[in-house]
């Protein structure tokens, strides 16, 4: 009773007033948010649309000019007799070559610093040097190459400078991909066999290797698949772009494809950039492939994990 | 009895560890190779033309008769195609990896992975034919004054280039942001952009800005598109739809043409590679600390 006539002395009980309809926050709105999603999925078809017109492009400008004669013909004068036989047959070789250099070069350092990993001063410029030269422009590799293989070393513009240079210049991705994929092996599967008395090599090469390859095969292809679409170090290490035999040894001059592409585009003659168009298609097509190859083994690899 | 591992086994041992740490060197050895030729090299220009000139002299023209040795042009060419390039990737990059890692769904993510890598993957060379004889023309259109060689176009092929790299390098510093940390911005009653410009966002501000300066270190290195597509006139300006020659359009230019070695001019060469070394090597090692930083601080 007391309390209800205390009540009494309050004013009247007004409603509680109601928050005045109050603006939300620009980024509050559900349209801000729709707005968004639009913006990405709207970027992300524009990338879609131009990776497709980046490879429709040159597929279509260089699809009159791609004929058994193309891969058989030398380069010419004649926009329409020229070939990219001397260029294809470089690439491969130089793509064996690269492939024959860096691969265990980068795969030895990637288990040296994975499975060997001393926390010490020469593991620490490791690191730092390979964070570095991954990060280094590919002209500058040509550079290198210039100065110690074709001058110092005296290889001369061969396919040995050629593929040493590329094989310095995708080592760092070798070591990282590798590195990774080195990671993903269980703790387990090196203490198991570390505890059934096997030498730390024996551990890497029969245990840890082998379940890592997959993931070392995909990062490989990759980096390879980038080399061979190499431009700039070997234009800098002075490869020829009129080369009209096929190399046959290691000390053979050579052009590759990229490099006969690139002259050919550097020409005023429209005719010429059709050549261009050819020879890029040939390169796209070679790399999709790889890239391909890698996506399978990857899926493949992730569906045996799960 | 305990069996101790021969000798010969602990001989093999020591000598594939050897072998490894060998294989590993090659890395410093390439470092160093690198720091050594371009000094060497560029001290034998240095010989001859004082480093004041090529810092206060507003002149490229090394193939001339008249030399000038002022590297001011190729810098500003350099940084003009790049930031062409940066003001598309950037944002671009930044927004798809804030969709990947936040709205799309697991199937979307792996659509577009592949994707990406196979946009990363294509050669420059194909990049630089786009922007010549694709973006150029279509720029036409809109401006009709522009030249057939550009700084637009090379810069608009090269953001292209670089967007992958961006996206992904981004993504990775958004997914290292803990759950907690979004979870807290939702139980505020943020929305869900305000979560992510408010919380995700400056907690990631590290990796993002590391990748913006790892594309820029692509950017400012990044060869082919430029030599091909943005011109060989080393004139200081900073005008996109006029000709421009870079340091790495540079090094191709004297590269393909028959300069004797040992010349003035074949020094040059070294010089500008210096120069791109520095600028490039600067960045990255910036951005690496910004990474390393970053790790330790959620762990």
């Amino acid at each position: 009773m007391e309390a209800l006539r205390a009540h009494d002395h309050f004013p009247e009980v007004r409603p509680a007033p109601q928050p005045a309809p109050r603006k939300r926050p620009l980024l509050a709105r559900p349209g801000a948010e729709r707005l968004f999603i639009f913006l990405a999925r709207f970027i992300i078809a524009s990338a879609l649309v131009v990776l497709v017109a980046l490879i429709g492009d040159v597929a279509i400008d260089g699809a009159a000019r791609l004929h058994l004669d193309f891969f058989l013909n030398f380069p010419s004068r004649k926009a329409e007799n020229a070939g990219i036989l001397a260029a294809w047959t470089g690439s491969l070789w130089l793509l064996l070559l690269t492939i024959s250099f860096a691969l265990p070069l980068g795969i030895g350092a990637a288990v040296y610093l994975e499975e060997y990993g001393k926390k010490n001063r020469f593991a620490k410029l490791l690191e730092l040097c390979i964070a570095n030269l991954a990060g280094v422009p590919s002209v500058i590799y040509g550079i290198l190459g210039l100065q110690v293989f074709v001058r110092t070393l005296g290889f001369e513009r061969s396919l040995l400078s050629g593929a040493l240079t590329l094989a310095l210049l995708v080592l760092p991705i070798i070591i990282m991909a590798t590195r990774e994929a080195l990671r993903t092996v269980p703790k387990g599967y090196r203490e198991g066999a570390l505890a059934l008395g096997a030498t730390k090599w024996q551990t890497v090469w029969t245990q840890v290797l082998p379940v890592a390859l997959p993931g070392i095969a995909t990062g490989c292809i990759l980096a390879f698949s980038r080399a061979i679409g190499e431009t700039a170090p070997l234009i800098t290490l002075g490869a020829l772009t009129y080369v009209a035999q096929v190399p046959d040894s290691i000390f053979s001059p050579f052009t590759a494809l990229p490099i006969q592409a690139f002259n050919w585009l550097s020409r005023p003659q429209t005719e010429f950039h059709t050549n261009a168009a050819a020879a890029i298609t040939v390169l796209l097509t070679f790399m999709i492939a790889l890239n391909l190859i890698a996506i399978v083994i990857r899926a493949k690899f992730q569906k045996r994990q799960r | 009895m305990k069996s101790h591992p021969s000798t010969k086994v602990r001989a093999k041992e020591v000598g594939i560890e050897l072998a490894l740490a060998l294989c590993s060197s090659v890395s410093i050895l390439t470092t160093g190779g690198i720091i050594a030729v371009l000094l060497l090299e560029s001290f034998r220009f240095f010989e001859e033309v004082s480093p004041s000139q090529l810092l206060f002299d507003t002149q490229w023209t090394p193939l001339f008769l008249d030399k000038h040795f002022g590297i001011w042009p190729l810098i500003a060419g350099t940084l003009l195609t790049s930031a062409i390039a940066l003001s598309l990737s950037v944002p671009a990059g930044l927004i798809i990896a804030i969709y990947v890692s936040e709205f799309a769904t697991e199937r979307t993510r792996r659509f577009l992975k592949p994707i990406l890598e196979l946009l990363a993957g294509i050669p420059t060379i194909v990049y630089g034919y786009f922007a010549l004889l694709f973006i150029t023309p279509a720029l036409q259109f809109v401006f009709p004054s522009i030249g057939s060689f550009n700084a637009l176009s090379a810069g608009i092929a090269m953001g292209i280039m670089i967007l992958p790299m961006m996206a992904s390098l981004s993504e990775d510093a958004i997914y290292t942001v803990p759950r907690s940390l979004r979870e807290g911005a939702y139980a505020l009653g943020a929305s869900k952009l305000q979560m992510i410009i408010g919380a995700v966002l400056p907690a990631a501000i590290g990796g993002i800005t590391a990748a913006v300066i790892l594309s820029a270190a692509r950017a400012i290195g990044e060869t082919m598109i430029v030599a091909i597509a943005a011109g060989q006139q080393p004139l200081l300006h900073f005008n996109p739809l006029a000709p421009v020659e870079t340091m790495t359009a540079y090094i191709v230019q004297v590269s393909l043409g028959d300069t004797p070695h040992g010349t003035l001019e074949y020094h040059t060469l070294f010089v500008v590679a210096m120069m791109l070394f520095l600028l490039t090597m600067g960045l990255n090692m910036i951005s690496l600390a910004i990474r390393e930083r970053f790790k330790r601080m959620y762990r």
